[in-house]
């Protein structure tokens, strides 16, 4: 086959054509992935309410609110029997080392966090990952936050710091921070 | 909020140094770093670019991709518009700065594939900039950028004139240099 | 005779010889960010040559019908494709690797080794031989990316994919997770393949001497 020559209108042909085509290959990948990709992070979130919410019946993804005077937080009330038995704030710190970290924070009704999990991070791998070990995470179980000071040993407060991630951790601690005082309002109002 | 712009600066060029920290733009840094004069040039290009292609990236997200839900197209969006840039660059240079051309022609090429500038438009959709944040960011990035390649040429400048055993010699020791002065850049950990 | 020693030829060329990290410096951005764990090294070694090898096959076939001055920008978006299409089935099906792995999945499309296999090789050779040369190409980037995140999990972390050997609270060398680890680690690392690579290169050319001086016959095969 003879090579095409490097005319003008070849040139806007052949690139027009594979634009076309990648387009058509990524549109067709887009539509096979997207439902699943949106289903992890749906499975995800679920996973973390079961994890930081006393047992609920209701279903907190579905009934999930947002609040107009507080930005970009999620909140997910949880029932038994109807009976409001707790709070999950999904909640995030942009002071974390690499880009937007996300936790998903419950709480009991009367203000004690029942638990924290990690929905999104991008922490290095082997070093600030060790904020998603249960490991680290177990401390904010049942804790009040009235008395417990959210902020990383490092800086006085009562939070155990990850060796060589203070960054990650003050991230953890500043997420949780923004999810009581959150957590606070909406509570102060009712 | 001035004091978030400053907290921006100083974490994109030395906390989170874009080369020694964040392994973006690894081949110039290794590549072009064996003469100081060459580091200077390829850094003056890539402030240059990376500062453009920061804007230009930001607007077609904030005003193409993100209206028309088109985001998984990013990447090739994004790599099309640092590649066109690049030979934009080139073209606009030769005809209106000929000596600056001269210095820096050679360099233009190699950007496209540096992954410092695409790195650069990916960070600054990850840590969701407004535009101000974005253009700060850039050019704060490309400093740190140099101060990096600068001073690991000013380094291997003197690292050429040592006796390096048979094994270590070229690459290995460039890198074990790098991780050293990586080592330095830690001291800037808690700055910002 | 002489195209088994081509094929030969091109699968050391790959591993060794050419090896993209070890001989030729190259991708270099990946294999030092991603390679904290054996796992991820290993993840982005298979992501990288999965867009590798597709966007080699698909430069080998297309070669003759791109115009010679359009032929970057062609091959650019061909392999941002294959990207964004390996960035998708992740998220979709790896969530946890394609989380850890971030950021430096779209950079696979400006990896200096994969433009560089299309411009150098694909689009000169017919498409048996760009396989070839993808596969040998991406096992070698895969070998090197996981070779250094096992010594750096090792090291770093105590554990070898995932698996820890130390007690939780052990003291472990954290620098080589840390970035300078991963300068310090690649640089001795390679000096060690280079100088194991330069040995077994001295070992068979003695034994070819040899070979040569008993029976000079053999002449001609190398």
């Amino acid at each position: 086959m003879a090579k095409m020559e490097s005319t003008f209108a070849n040139m806007v042909l052949v690139l027009t054509a594979i634009a076309l085509i990648s387009a058509l290959l990524l549109g067709f990948t887009h539509l096979q992935t997207a439902e699943r990709i949106a289903e992890n992070r749906a499975a995800r979130q679920r996973a973390a309410l079961e994890v930081v919410l006393p047992e609920f019946d209701n279903d907190p993804m579905e009934e999930a609110y947002e609040i107009e005077s507080i930005e970009r937080l999620l909140f997910h009330p949880a029932t038994f029997e109807d009976e409001p038995i707790g709070l999950a704030i999904r909640t995030y710190s942009r002071q974390a080392y690499g880009g937007e970290l996300q936790l998903m924070v419950g709480f009991s009704p009367d203000g004690i966090i029942t638990g924290v999990q990690v929905l999104q991070h991008s922490e290095t791998p082997g070093l600030g990952d060790a904020i998603t070990r249960d490991r680290f995470l177990k401390q904010f179980r049942d804790i009040d936050p009235r008395e417990f000071d959210l902020r990383a040993s490092v800086d006085n407060g009562d939070i155990d710091t990850i060796t060589a991630a203070t960054i990650s951790t003050r991230a953890v601690a500043d997420a949780i921070r923004r999810a009581v005082d959150a957590f606070e309002k909406v509570e102060g109002a009712q | 909020m001035a004091g978030d712009y400053v907290t921006i600066v100083i974490a994109a060029m030395l906390v989170n140094n874009l080369v020694l920290v964040q392994f973006l733009g690894i081949c110039p840094f290794l590549g072009v770093s064996s003469r100081l004069s060459t580091a200077i040039g390829m850094s003056a290009a890539v402030m240059f670019v990376m500062t453009i292609a920061g804007i230009a990236t930001y607007l077609i997200r904030q005003f193409l991709l993100m209206p028309l839900e088109l985001q998984f197209l990013q990447t090739v969006a994004f790599i099309l518009v640092i590649a066109s840039l690049v030979q934009l660059v080139e073209i606009v240079m030769k005809k209106v700065s000929p000596p600056l051309h001269q210095a820096l022609g050679v360099f233009l090429p190699l950007i496209t594939t540096n992954c410092a500038i695409m790195g650069v438009a990916l960070l600054i959709v990850q840590h969701q900039y407004d535009l101000a944040q974005t253009i700060l960011f850039a050019i704060a990035s490309a400093i740190g950028f140099t101060i990096a390649l600068v001073a690991f040429a000013g380094i291997r400048e003197r690292l050429a004139l040592m006796p390096v055993p048979k094994a270590m010699r070229g690459g290995p020791i460039a890198l074990v240099t790098a991780g050293l002065l990586a080592l330095a850049f830690m001291g800037f950990q808690g700055l910002a | 005779m002489a195209d088994g020693l081509s094929f030969k030829n091109e699968i050391t060329k790959g591993l060794f010889r050419e090896n993209p990290v070890f001989a030729m410096l190259l991708g270099m951005c990946p294999v030092l960010g991603v390679t904290s764990t054996a796992i991820n090294g290993i993840g982005m070694g298979v992501a990288s040559s999965a867009v590798l090898l597709s966007s080699n096959v698909v430069v080998a076939l297309i070669r003759d019908l791109i115009p010679e001055k359009v032929r970057i920008p062609a091959y650019i978006v061909v392999i941002a494709s294959f990207v964004t299409v390996v960035d998708l089935t992740m998220a979709a099906y790896l969530p946890e690797l394609h989380e850890s792995l971030g950021l430096f999945i779209p950079l696979i499309v400006v990896n200096c080794l994969i433009l560089g296999r299309a411009e150098a090789f694909a689009s000169r050779n017919i498409l048996a031989s760009s396989v070839i040369d993808a596969v040998t190409m991406g096992v070698g980037f895969t070998v090197a990316l996981a070779m250094l995140g096992a010594v750096r999990e090792v090291l770093g972390s105590g554990s070898l994919f995932g698996l820890a050997f130390v007690h939780e609270d052990a003291t472990t060398m954290l620098l080589f997770i840390m970035p300078p680890g991963a300068f310090i680690a690649l640089g001795f690392l390679i000096a060690g393949v280079n100088t194991g690579v330069r040995k077994a290169r001295a070992v068979a050319a003695a034994a070819r001497a040899r070979a040569v001086s008993a029976e000079p016959a053999a002449e001609g095969v190398r």
